[in-house]
């Protein structure tokens, strides 16, 4: 059999499908087309650490001791729960081949009104209860702020990309207003949200320091997941993703699709808030704003757009980010660094696919005109 | 009680104009770039991640050059490296234009703010300012164009602003007068009759990129040389985005795009604006005045909103 698919491959023409070795392989294809991409960041990030005058092998080494390490996964693994939901609202809405380019605008919204409320409900209704309304407060936020963008897109086909953006802008300025107006900690004078005590806090995985909210991070993956792959409505957005005009003929409600899709989109982000708020932080100050979905539009790329694939990428983003931190200071670097790790694995994710989408097509890796260019030199000798 | 005559005197006047048009240049020369690329059929989102190459490299060269023109030029060379990326992945290889320029502006954010933090944080320098050149006659008209307290209205700015303007005007000619335009307009609204008639689309969208690069590297330039009179980290602050959003309603019109642009310059430098009027406005309800304006027009003339149908889609010959 090996013999065999060496030749196909050989005079370019794509092996019989044989059941279990053509799965294998193409699982080990997809492996080396999502690794190879962050490898090849790595690398370039530590060429460009050496021209910075660091080590980059101390660099890296450092992520694994601030991220792993010593019990310092289970901080990687808290910061993973807001990422955790945000990769499920973008995955959501990517496959429809829509753009909400407004995370940050609906998670800093979200995150405001959860540390503007949380304090006193906490101690106003029974904690399960509390947290119910927090999370669903901040998910209904996060959706409303999508509805904009959404209506504007369903009826008028206005660019989403565009109006998404803007309803962020307008999204951060609005949190901020709310922290310094009507949530503001009359105790302080510093711009931020009374906080919320510890032992009122989202509880704790049993044995660790992780808070459940992770615990809904990955249940909202699995919801998505089935969502797009069992239901009829993940279906639809999924033609609708694919081909709008053709869905369109299928007799598909594109409009009430769009905005469906948006909002809940909008509701996990929302979700990603309350998570990081009530389980990691307590408070909000104005002029925070982790900007986490920006960094998290690669992962959710590389992992090809599919909800339970997101989570290992995710989780190596998490220790990243959070050994990153502890790597940047001991470099004396600021963390925006890890903004160029992730821009570099984009780049080569959509050069790493364009190779593998050629060879799946039975071409070579060389576009035409590179390869017109080689064969032009190779000719005299 | 705040509209006392004393808020409303020419200084206010004079600041208002020189604000406007201090905030909006660099809108304009991104914005300008936008429409080319845009008309070309290439959306360029990653504007962002270009300005700011171009901003860190023109206070660069600014800095070190002793020159404002060293700046320039090296902002627009910065931002044609930078677009590079686009045309090697996007234009020549048909990669998604929207991946490929978040790509850019997350470089772009990280790389400049890692190199200006490691060489610059402990100093932070700043440029001297820059001079400026009062057009003889139009200077002397009161709001317009005397400069007072040190404000540079419309008609006493830097010689690379009123070049913008006459690019702006060439770039509207172009656009209808001649075939370089005509080829960009085909580029974007139907390639394939561009191919049909012998011209390479993928070397006419290259060209856009190009521009487009060249022009945003300027824009970022000139917001650190002459707007801000040096470097930060994340100095453009969304305007990349802005930019996307001025070119798009002014649905690719060079003038269009320059009065938009000076329209939210003045929206931009409200805030300090409102400061001197005496008027205590909460900076976020300024902030966010020029974006809700644009969601505002959009929900009122999304109907009219016009992009070229082949935006956005890489061109592959043959292809259905």
């Amino acid at each position: 059999v090996s013999e065999n698919t060496a030749t196909s491959a050989a005079i370019g023409v794509p092996p019989a499908p044989t059941g279990r070795s053509l799965r294998a392989e193409r699982l080990l294809d997809v492996a080396i087309r999502s690794i190879v991409p962050v490898l090849l960041a790595l690398v370039a990030g530590g060429i460009l650490l050496l021209a910075l005058g660091r080590n980059p092998l101390t660099f890296y080494g450092n992520i694994w001791t601030g991220g792993i390490a010593n019990g310092s996964w289970q901080d990687s693994a808290i910061r993973m729960a807001p990422f955790l939901l945000i990769a499920a609202g973008l995955t959501l809405i990517f496959r429809a081949n829509i753009w909400n380019l407004g995370y940050n605008g609906q998670f800093l919204l979200g995150a405001a009104l959860v540390s503007g409320y949380a304090p006193s409900l906490l101690t106003a209704v029974p904690e399960w209860l509390a947290f119910t309304l927090l999370f669903l407060l901040a998910g209904s936020v996060g959706a409303a702020w999508t509805l904009v963008p959404a209506v504007l897109k369903a009826w008028y086909g206005t660019n989403e990309i565009i109006t998404t953006l803007m309803m962020s802008f307008i999204g951060i300025d609005v949190a901020s207003l709310l922290i310094k107006g009507p949530f503001h900690d009359p105790t302080t004078p510093l711009p931020q949200t009374a906080v919320i005590p510890l032992d009122k806090m989202l509880p704790s995985i049993p044995g660790t320091r992780i808070h459940i909210g992770l615990l809904v991070a990955f249940a909202m993956i699995l919801v998505v997941h089935y969502m797009l792959t069992r239901t009829s409505w993940g279906l639809r957005l999924q033609i609708m993703g694919a081909n709008p005009r053709a869905a369109r003929h299928f007799g598909i409600n594109l409009p009430r699709l769009i905005v469906t899709s948006f909002l809940a989109s909008g509701f996990l982000i929302g979700l990603a808030a309350t998570a990081d708020i009530v389980g990691l932080w307590g408070y909000i100050r104005t002029g925070w704003n982790p900007a986490y979905g920006d960094t998290i539009i690669p992962f959710v790329f590389l992992a090809r757009l599919n909800a339970l694939a997101v989570v290992p990428f995710v989780a190596f983003f998490s220790v990243l980010s959070t050994g990153g931190d502890l790597a940047a200071q001991q470099a004396n670097l600021p963390t925006d660094f890890l903004y160029l790790l992730v821009g570099l694995i984009l780049l080569f994710m959509t050069v790493i696919e364009y190779l593998g989408r050629r060879r799946e097509l039975g071409q070579t890796y060389l576009p035409p005109g590179l390869r017109q260019a080689l064969q032009l030199r190779k000719a005299p000798s | 009680v705040i509209l006392a005559s004393q808020v409303w005197t020419q200084i206010f006047w004079t600041s208002a104009v020189a604000g406007g048009v201090l905030a909006g240049v660099p809108l304009m020369f991104t914005a300008l770039g936008e429409a080319i690329s845009e008309r070309a059929g290439v959306l360029n989102i990653g504007l962002e991640g270009m300005m700011l190459a171009g901003a860190y490299c023109g206070f660069l060269g600014a800095y070190y050059g002793h020159t404002q023109w060293l700046g320039y030029l090296a902002g627009i060379g910065a931002g044609i490296l930078a677009s590079l990326i686009m045309v090697v992945l996007c234009v020549w290889l048909g990669l998604d234009q929207i991946v490929v320029g978040i790509a850019i502006t997350l470089a772009g954010e990280g790389i400049t703010s890692v190199l200006y933090q490691t060489r610059f944080s402990t100093s932070e320098p700043r440029l001297g300012s820059t001079p400026s050149n009062p057009i003889p006659g139009l200077d002397r008209i009161p709001i317009l164009g005397k400069a007072i307290n040190g404000q540079f209205p419309l008609f006493d700015q830097p010689l690379i602003v009123y070049l913008g303007v006459a690019f702006a005007v060439l770039l509207t000619w172009t656009f209808r007068r001649t075939n370089i335009g005509l080829n960009l307009r085909a580029a974007g609204e139907k390639p394939e009759a561009l191919d049909a008639a012998g011209v390479s689309v993928v070397a006419t969208r290259t060209y856009a990129v190009l521009a487009t690069g060249a022009l945003a590297g300027l824009g970022g330039a000139y917001l650190a040389i002459a707007g801000t009179g040096g470097f930060q980290p994340f100095l453009t602050q969304g305007q990349g985005y802005m930019a996307i959003v001025i070119a798009m309603l002014a649905r690719g019109r060079p003038i269009s795009v320059v009065v938009f642009s000076l329209m939210f310059g003045v929206a931009l430098s409200l805030s300090t604006l409102l400061q001197l009027a005496g008027i205590n406005l909460a900076p976020e309800v300024v902030n966010i005045l020029p974006f809700a304006a644009i969601i505002l027009a959009l929900m009122l003339f999304a109907r009219r909103a016009y992009l070229p149908p082949a935006l956005a889609l890489p061109y592959v010959r043959g292809a259905r």
